[in-house]
């Protein structure tokens, strides 16, 4: 079966089909961002209804974008760019390649754009004339003797006509890249307290355990606030990740924006979490003694072998999220009226009893949420991204545009006919002024006459 | 001088100068033409010192970024490069009337600017990167052309309403129509390269952000949504030979998904972009 008799195959190939699919996902697409995606049953329940809860399950709108119709609309949008890919191509990649000395001069009369001068002498000597004038326009010009005069054929951009072709080529690559990603990568989250240790992390939305191979440990997790003390400025996590089947340890901060990356595996500061609870350091400044603490919120704790208890009695908050901004301390090194006194997180606060003096330092527990990825696709995509905007420019910018110019002798007379003539794949309207301004060339030299 | 100053003579002067473009087209008044290509290129001027000066002040605030960060910030950038994708035209076309169907944009663009918060306020952790500058800038150049586009296309269905050709009228004074249609096809087709490069720097930024280039956000998903749109478009025009009507149509069409995506998206839905709100 031939395949331009395939009514299949014609279908799929069809530019109404593409039109088809383009305007199907631009409307369908509309349905995901209007209705919120990716919240649990009940949330659709309260929203619309029972009835309509239950019509949106069956339809997956709750996650259209991963339901069995937008794959299959997709796919379809696939089959469409691979078979028009394969149905035009070969036909275009002619174009390209072809020999455009063989064309017949009989046709060039018929060309859109086209030209006749006269010219006095021989084939021969013109020849050599109208190369050196295609040259000056910039087009470099090859001739061919034919049985009744010589032809000059010059193109530029030829390949510029794959344009459209690379960048139905880069969606398909963009495509492969997303389904590299979804069979061999994964998306998932973790929360680390500081000080915590993690080997696992748990896929997003099914929760799924997933062990990294490697552990990761929160050293520190700091927030910084602008001047203004309520616009967050950076959330930096210090990590450590040691992995002992490698044999190595290494230490590094991330922020937002500035990943940390492992074997393939990227974890991305995402959120965190203020905890109930504080990391307290105090040294006693006679004798350089040096002691942390992490404390729970509203219990007296007592540093061994010496007589000092401390705690945190009050906090104030910052934020609904729990951050604390200041809080109240009770110290006592038995000597004295115990002190009482108000700090801001994440300072050093000095205090005076009757015998010592001590550096009370603290700062609030924080948990860091980590986004952790694995992507293995995202090169592949990257790659289609590259070739689109190329294949964009190509496609929009550059054109094929040919100029042919055909030296005919006259029967009888000691001159020539001289055809230019010239065609453009697309934007005709610069052409035609590029091949003016070619036509202006030949008539400002006196070798050539107006015909 | 200061940025606001320099943004408030900006608004008058677009708005000025899109009044002397539709002078220009309604009264045939040719000889303010001059005046009114120089108004735009100052006022082109001040608006980039505006937005220069904005990116000074930040500095000197000690919490220096790029000026691209919110909605007054882009709403003046889009006014800025609605001027400059117009002025380009106008050298290229050497045609005024052009101005009247463009200029307004800006001087809207502006005069909406004029209604946001004006406050330089520092950036939060999730905007310090540089590939803001690059997704804002590439995005906005796009719906600048869009923008422009849309404005000849309205120009192209004003012109070819099916009234007696009368060659005093004032229509008359319009460019041929196949001069309208090329054009319109040509920004549509700067508009979307530069709108893809828009995408696609937005999601190299969240995959660098977040870990993840696309998520099907609302704001992810329109602009993905008006890039079909111009896909098919241009399809249409290429394969299946339209047009005239049908593309000037296409393009107006398209410009409503480019506002909703830059406009709609932010007070309608809600999503990853909701600091654009501002």
């Amino acid at each position: 079966m031939k395949k331009n008799e395939n009514m299949a195959w014609r279908f799929f190939a069809s530019v109404r089909l593409a039109l088809f699919a383009l305007l199907i996902l631009a409307t369908t697409s509309i349905i995901g961002t209007l209705i919120p995606q990716k919240n649990p049953p009940e949330f659709y329940i309260d929203s619309f209804g029972p009835r309509t809860a239950q019509f949106f399950q069956m339809l997956d709108v709750p996650d259209m974008y991963n339901s069995w119709w937008f794959i299959t609309l997709l796919i379809l949008f696939s089959i469409n760019l691979i078979v028009c890919t394969i149905d035009r191509l070969p036909n275009v990649w002619q174009m390209v390649v072809m020999n455009n000395l063989d064309t017949d001069p009989e046709r060039l009369k018929k060309m859109p754009n086209s030209t006749v001068f006269h010219a006095r002498g021989d084939a021969e000597p013109l020849t050599g004339i109208v190369t050196a004038l295609l040259a000056k326009k910039g087009w470099k010009a090859q001739h061919e003797k034919k049985p009744s005069g010589t032809l000059l054929f010059s193109q530029k951009t030829a390949w510029s006509r794959l344009g459209v072709y690379a960048v139905h080529l880069s969606i398909l690559l963009i495509f492969a890249g997303a389904i590299i990603g979804s069979l061999f990568g994964f998306k998932a989250g973790v929360m680390i307290p500081e000080g915590g240790v993690t080997e696992t992390v748990y896929e997003t939305g099914s929760e799924k355990p997933i062990p990294l191979g490697f552990s990761v440990q929160c050293d520190d997790f700091n927030l910084s606030f602008y001047a203004d003390g309520a616009t967050p400025k950076e959330f930096r996590s210090d990590l450590t990740v040691r992995d002992e089947a490698a044999n190595n340890t290494f230490s590094r901060s991330i922020i937002v924006n500035d990943p940390m990356d492992y074997k393939g595996i990227t974890f991305y500061q995402s959120s965190y979490e203020p905890m109930q609870g504080f990391n307290i350091s105090i040294t006693n400044k006679a004798t350089n003694v040096r002691q942390n603490f992490q404390i729970p919120f509203g219990q007296k704790i007592h540093w061994p072998d010496t007589e000092i208890d401390f705690g945190v009695i009050n906090q104030q908050v910052r934020s609904r999220m729990g951050d604390v901004a200041s809080l109240k301390v009770w110290f006592s090194d038995g000597q004295d009226e115990p002190s009482v006194f108000w700090m801001d997180n994440n300072t050093v606060q000095a205090i005076t009893t009757p015998t010592a003096t001590y550096e009370f330092q603290a700062s609030q527990v924080y948990a860091t949420g980590l986004q952790v990825a694995k992507d293995p696709g995202v090169w592949t995509v990257y790659a289609g991204c590259t070739l689109m905007l190329i294949g964009l420019y190509v496609a929009f910018f550059l054109s094929h545009r040919r100029v042919w110019v055909y030296i005919e002798r006259i029967e009888n007379e000691d001159r020539c006919r001289v055809l230019v003539c010239g065609a453009t794949s697309k934007n005709k309207i610069a052409f035609e002024k590029e091949f003016a301004a070619l036509v202006e060339c030949f008539t400002q030299d006196s070798t050539f006459q107006n015909a | 001088m200061n940025s606001s100053q320099l943004l408030g003579i900006t608004t008058f002067a677009y708005l000025f100068s899109a009044i002397l473009y539709i002078a220009i087209f309604v009264f045939r008044a040719k000889k303010i033409g001059l005046f009114a290509t120089a108004l735009t290129v100052g006022a082109f001027l001040v608006n980039s010192a505006g937005i220069g000066m904005r990116w000074y002040e930040s500095h000197q605030m000690g919490i220096g970024y790029a000026p691209l960060s919110n909605m007054y910030e882009s709403l003046v950038f889009f006014a800025w490069a609605i001027a400059l994708c117009y002025l380009g035209l106008e050298l290229k076309y050497k045609n005024r009337v052009l101005g009247a169907f463009s200029m307004p944009f800006a001087a809207l663009a502006m005069t909406m600017a004029g209604l946001k918060n004006p406050d330089i306020k520092p950036l939060i952790p999730a905007l310090q990167s540089n590939w803001l500058i690059a997704h804002v800038i590439t995005c906005f150049i796009g719906y600048a052309a869009f923008a422009v586009a849309c404005g000849m296309g309205m120009m192209y269905l004003l012109k070819d309403r099916k009234t007696t050709e009368n060659p005093n009228s004032l229509l008359a004074s319009l460019p041929d129509l196949r001069l309208i249609d090329d054009i319109i096809h040509k920004t549509i087709l700067f508009g979307f390269l530069w709108l893809s490069a828009g995408i696609i720097t937005g999601a190299v930024w969240a995959n660098s952000a977040w870990g993840t280039y696309w998520s099907w956000d609302p704001k992810e998903t329109w602009s993905l949504i008006t890039w079909f749109v111009y896909a098919a478009t241009l399809h249409a025009r290429f394969t299946r030979g339209w047009g005239g009507q049908r593309i000037a149509w296409l393009a107006i069409v398209g410009f409503f998904s480019v506002i909703f995506t830059y406009y709609g998206v932010n007070y309608l839905l809600s999503g990853l972009h909701s600091y654009g709100g501002g």
